[in-house]
């Protein structure tokens, strides 16, 4: 069965962003949660489904079913899904599946933590190695910035991308974050800013790397028939497909070709629609090397291309294909799943209107893309303001 | 200077490579059925699902195929290496590995670089790394 206009994210919400040492990982989820339901206009009895991701400043194991008992929530349909990055558009897949097949009618994805306050940065640092393998990668030091710097290695080796076009990326998602008002760091900075940052593995800076952020995010999945009585405009989903094609590096089948291809694939063809008709993207961007290497895959510009693609301005609010409008995961917000997540909720505002500087005109129908582990997990949305 | 998890020395699927590895020899797990090596070592072959392997010894030898000079240490284990070099190295005879690269001359390494597997001993272990071969 296709998923093709079977279910609407009617609300969205996040957090208060930044440092805030007030605030529990799960609290940031309540807050985001709260303002998802309020921009739904739906009642909390309404809601009968939850899905969460993951914690790694919380203390708790089955993290779907304690969030659902911290918001005084007892749903039908409710787990935690681990798939990294890629959890949230994932959640989105399964949110839709359990409401086109009559599981549960209202469900609410919300993921986050504390992990600017909750977790010093060198803690941080150490639990994210987890993604690494622990026998045959972690005892060589091998931290998730090396693992992504050595795909980004090889692909300035292959492709002859420049230094500074890498360093686009993080200059046009922090330009973005400036017409924010709740973006995480929103000082414009320069390629020479990049070039000259902190080195943490070669050839990626401080400022090639995401955020470490207190966030929450939140989204609101039902039927289309729900929306109908709904203040909101309802953002149909279109199409989404998935693939995984291994977690740790050294099992990737390799390090230029990725599962975004494939994931991209089946969520154009439920949607029927191609990368020529998306007017704007949300790409996962954990380090600069990855929407570049996602622009590609997801058909925008050739292999090669991605970084002239950025480094040309394109990817700006007025350009030919406006990416991470929101400032993305390198300067909107980073916290365990919630980056991928916040591309989903600036998706939704993108399509219903109204962002003012920020706004990318006439927005119809949005990508979104999240990749979990060292571009391991891959799962890409399509949503439209019209059922198609 | 490295630590193996001595969780790592003592996993089921593994502990061969790493008892090779204590004797000076880069061993991977041959699937009997297709002849796939597969790595990391698991109790099945991932290509055709045979549950028959043996354990064939690597010459050791191969390329790098990228690498990155770490300036950021993920734990305090590896603090005090910095920098240092990891890589993903293709095997002459085997798949591909994640490690590093040592030697005086690692920081000089580049892409294509010929490379052949040295044991390091530490705790109780001893862990396979590669070093740029001599021109």
């Amino acid at each position: 069965m296709s998923l093709r206009n079977k279910a609407v994210i009617v609300g969205v919400g996040e957090s208060d962003i930044g440092k805030m040492p007030h605030m529990t990982g799960l609290g940031l989820n309540a807050q985001a949660a709260k303002r998802a339901i309020d921009d739904a206009g739906l009642k909390v009895s309404d809601i009968d489904g939850l899905l969460t991701a993951y914690s790694f400043t919380e203390p708790y194991f089955m993290l779907g079913t304690v969030m659902a008992e911290y918001l005084g929530l007892k749903p039908r349909f409710c787990a935690s899904m681990i798939v990294g990055g890629a959890s949230p558009a994932a959640m989105l897949h399964h949110a839709a599946m359990a409401v086109a097949q009559g599981q549960c009618n209202t469900v609410l994805v919300c993921a986050g933590e504390n992990r600017a306050t909750g977790m010093t940065r060198d803690e941080a640092v150490a639990a994210l190695a987890a993604v690494g393998h622990p026998y045959f990668e972690a005892p060589y030091g091998a931290s998730i910035p090396a693992l992504y710097a050595l795909i980004a290695q090889r692909y300035m080796h292959e492709f002859g991308l420049s230094r500074e076009a890498l360093a686009s990326v993080a200059v046009m998602a922090r330009r973005h974050a400036g017409l924010h008002p709740n973006a995480h760091m929103r000082k414009p900075i320069t390629a020479a800013d990049v070039l000259n940052a902190k080195p943490i593995a070669e050839p990626l800076t401080m400022l090639d790397c995401c955020l470490i952020s207190d966030a929450g995010g939140a989204f609101i999945v039902t039927s289309p028939e729900r929306a109908r009585d709904l203040p909101c405009k309802p953002a149909y989903l279109l199409g989404i497909g998935e693939c995984h094609t291994h977690e740790h590096l050294l099992c990737a089948d390799s390090l230029t070709r990725f599962g975004a291809v494939e994931s991209g694939r089946a969520a154009y063809a439920m949607a029927g629609l191609g990368p020529k008709d998306m007017d704007l993207a949300q790409l996962y961007d954990c380090f600069t090397i990855v929407p570049i290497i996602e622009l590609e895959e997801l058909g925008f510009c050739a292999q090669g291309e991605g970084g002239a693609f950025f480094a040309a301005g394109k990817t700006g609010i007025h350009g030919e294909l406006p990416v991470n409008t929101h400032g993305g995961m390198l300067s909107h917000a980073h916290a365990g799943a919630v980056g991928g997540l916040m591309g989903i909720v600036e998706a939704v505002r993108q399509l219903r209107g109204g962002l003012g500087e920020r706004q990318v005109p006439n927005a119809e129908v949005a990508l979104v893309h999240n990749e979990g582990g060292i571009l391991s997990s891959h799962c890409t949305a399509i949503l439209g303001m019209q059922p198609r | 200077m490295t630590t193996i998890p001595k969780f790592a020395a003592g996993n089921a699927d593994s502990k061969p490579y790493w008892e090779a590895a204590q004797q000076g020899r880069l061993v991977f797990k041959k699937c009997l059925a297709c002849g796939q090596i597969q790595f990391p070592p698991r109790h099945l072959c991932p290509k055709c699902w045979s549950d028959r392997s043996e354990w064939v010894t690597s010459a050791g030898t191969g390329r790098v195929y990228s690498y990155s000079i770490v300036r950021r240490a993920p734990s305090p284990a590896h603090a005090g290496k910095v920098p240092y070099v990891l890589a993903v190295v293709d095997l002459d005879d085997a798949p591909r590995m994640v490690t590093n690269i040592v030697g005086e001359d690692a920081l000089g390494v580049k892409i294509g670089d010929a490379v052949k597997v040295v044991f390091e001993a530490c705790d109780g272990g001893a862990i396979p790394q590669f070093q740029r071969a001599l021109k």
